[in-house]
């Protein structure tokens, strides 16, 4: 078990991402301490992929901003680093098997456990898939992050049973990206895996609003919220981390 | 290693988001029972025979084959299947597949067209609803395979992200997919993506080396040397190649499209210049750079510019059961001129990529060796296209 249980112990988790090196990595870094400073118990860092197939339109968006930008796994290593020296909430990477797998498995997660990441989402492994990177994150003890979706059903025991760090759970059917409305069936989803698991569970895809959140964390133990935060980067740039301080400021108050 | 079903070597697996396995299984579980079903085999045989005009000619290429004054050559004629391509034979299997399960949508993704071109008309056989993925590049180079498939009464979405290509109208097509799983099937073009895809729809094309070994052993009695067959995913490879794969003796060569050079970054020759990865869904080979972001390809055919490549082909490739060889653009058109001016038949420009390899191996092969070049589609698409590589001002 990593430091990630440490996010749940402030009331409700307020998990906020966002996607590095947009528009810089100097202003991800201004972000993740402005989204620190105003309540956030986890931050759910993004590494940019080409062609990110679980992405709605504003975080594709992002990826490309990123990538355009210069930004190479690396870097977002050293960007890491440079947060660790005050940062001390749980931080997870958020990025697709590929840049994992191309990188190295072993290089990138041992590199995770030495710069303090704590935990790995990645959406195009599901649990079949997960021997992938299991046994080397378990040696550097990074958790995997495990993903419920809607349709996960009959799957959802056997998820949960050996979920590690949080539990992703996906509000939705479809890509991240603000909806409003959520109509799935989350109650009956989170007493499935309660019955599973002591694992803590957070819910994504489609969460923008404070009234959103309440209602999402009156049913788990957190709340991700992605698109909504990348827009007022891809609106404010630079000038963002006052617009996501307060943003998080808000969203947290609202889940307390 | 994983422990999933579908591989092929350490190739293929099932790297999909969670929204969409109990979708993949369903469809597994559903082809697991209608492949071996008769009255299933019985329908997709009436329309692979009545519909889409199979068998399709093993035709003797006599005049090609005394020019080059060496191997035999024999062409396997696609082309001549309804829709214009081998496209249709996969579409026809999983549009009757998904009909049975129940569902009455189909989405599919498509590059020069072929495929959307295919399954609209699978949609509009079946009385189904369809939608098409083409990257908004695609869309501009192939404006009359837009309408084409409007005609047939889909809808085409023109995709506008990335390179607004192949490998996004991809990336679209999945997402729409995890949007809307209940009635919906994602019947995907080539034997890539996720398990059952690859093993699926290599068992709907494999009709084609089931009819040529049939063929062959009737006209010369016996195997041919080789099969050659172009390369993007590798649908109309693998099926070309699938029923000799035992016959250690027929050498099985796929073509990859080389584009400018394959010195160049300007190509989509994936098992010559790529490396192992993990991308839409599978475990295969991958143009990508050091970072493992997806690089941006290049070919002269829309057909064949996929950044990635089926997992069975990397694993053939591993074994060094397959031979994968890259083929210029220029190599390419010098072949549909040949072809058209020498048999009267246009290839299509992917398929130009497999004549090409056969034009230059068959001058020094021995008279009695044989050779089968598959002939995966029609040329007509390409005809604008090909004028002005030629530095003639047509446009469709």
């Amino acid at each position: 078990m990593s430091n990630i249980k440490k996010a749940f112990e402030n009331g409700k988790a307020f998990i906020p991402f966002i996607t590095c090196g947009d528009p810089d990595l100097e202003t991800t870094a201004a972000v993740v301490r402005a989204a620190v400073k105003n309540g956030a118990d986890l931050i759910e860092l993004g590494i940019p992929f080409s062609d990110p197939t679980a992405e709605g339109p504003v975080i594709q968006a992002a990826n490309i901003r990123a990538l355009s930008g210069g930004v190479k796994t690396d870097k977002v290593f050293d960007l890491v680093r440079e947060l660790r020296i005050d940062v001390e909430v749980p931080m997870v990477f958020m990025t697709y098997a590929n840049v994992v797998f191309s990188y190295g498995s072993e290089k990138f997660i041992s590199t995770c456990a030495e710069i303090g990441i704590d935990g790995l989402i990645l959406p195009d492994i599901p649990y079949e898939e997960k021997d992938e990177f299991l046994p080397i994150c378990r040696k550097y003890d990074v958790d995997l992050i495990s993903l419920i979706a809607p349709t996960s059903e009959n799957r959802i025991g056997m998820i949960a049973k050996e979920a590690e760090g949080f539990i992703y759970i996906v509000s939705s059917l479809g890509v991240t990206g603000m909806r409003n409305e959520i109509n799935t069936d989350l109650e009956s989803i989170v007493s499935n895996i309660r019955e599973n698991t002591d694992v803590p569970c957070a819910i994504g895809f489609g969460i923008s609003t404070p009234e959103q959140a309440k209602k999402m964390s009156d049913l788990s133990d957190g709340v991700i919220v992605g698109s909504a935060i990348v827009k007022l980067l891809a609106e404010y740039g630079k000038d963002a981390p006052n617009y996501v301080g307060a943003y998080v400021r808000k969203m947290k108050d609202a889940i307390r | 290693m994983s422990n999933t079903e579908g591989r092929f070597g350490v190739h293929g697996g099932q790297y999909i988001p969670e929204t969409l396995m109990n979708a993949v299984n369903e469809l597994e579980q559903a082809y697991n029972y209608y492949k071996n079903d008769p009255e299933f085999n019985r329908e997709l045989s009436e329309l692979f025979n009545n519909y889409a005009g199979r068998p399709s000619r093993l035709y003797y290429a006599e005049k090609m084959t005394k020019d080059l004054g060496g191997a035999k050559i024999y062409l396997k004629r696609e082309d001549l299947n309804h829709t214009g391509a081998h496209k249709i034979n996969n579409v026809l299997g999983q549009a009757l597949l998904a009909k049975k399960m129940g569902k009455t949508r189909l989405i599919a993704e498509t590059g020069a067209g072929q495929h959307g071109v295919a399954t609209a008309t699978a949609a509009a056989l079946m009385g189904m609803e369809c939608v098409v993925f083409m990257g908004e590049e695609d869309t501009i180079r192939q404006a009359l395979n837009v309408y084409r498939m409007r005609l047939l009464g889909a809808e085409v979405v023109p995709v506008k992200s990335g390179t607004k290509t192949l490998k996004d109208a991809v990336s679209e097509a999945m997402r729409e997919w995890t949007t809307r799983i209940s009635d919906t099937h994602y019947c995907l073009g080539s034997v890539m993506g996720p398990h059952p895809f690859p093993t699926i729809v290599r068992d709907f094309q494999a009709v084609i080396s089931k009819e040529t070994k049939e063929q062959m052993l009737e006209k010369e009695g016996r195997l041919p040397d080789a099969v050659i067959a172009c390369v993007g995913g590798g649908s109309n490879a693998i099926g070309s190649f699938y029923n000799f794969i035992e016959d250690k003796d027929v050498r099985l060569i796929g073509c990859e499209a080389a584009g400018r050079g394959i010195d160049t970054f300007e190509t989509a020759a994936t098992i010559s210049t790529g490396r192992l990865g993990i991308f839409h869904g599978m475990k295969s080979y991958f143009c990508q750079d050091k970072d493992g972001q997806i690089a941006p390809v290049y070919s002269i055919s829309a057909g064949l510019d996929y950044p990635g490549v089926g997992p069975e082909h990397a694993y053939l490739h591993d074994i060094g059961r397959g031979e994968y060889v890259a083929i210029t653009d220029e190599e390419a058109v010098n072949a549909f001129e040949y072809l058209s001016k020498t048999e009267g038949i246009i290839p299509a420009i992917e398929s130009s990529h497999a004549l090409a390899y056969a034009m230059k191996i068959a001058p020094d092969m021995d008279k009695d060796k044989i050779i089968v070049v598959t002939v995966s589609g029609r040329g007509d698409k390409d005809v604008a296209a090909i004028a002005r590589y030629r530095g003639e001002d047509i446009y469709e």
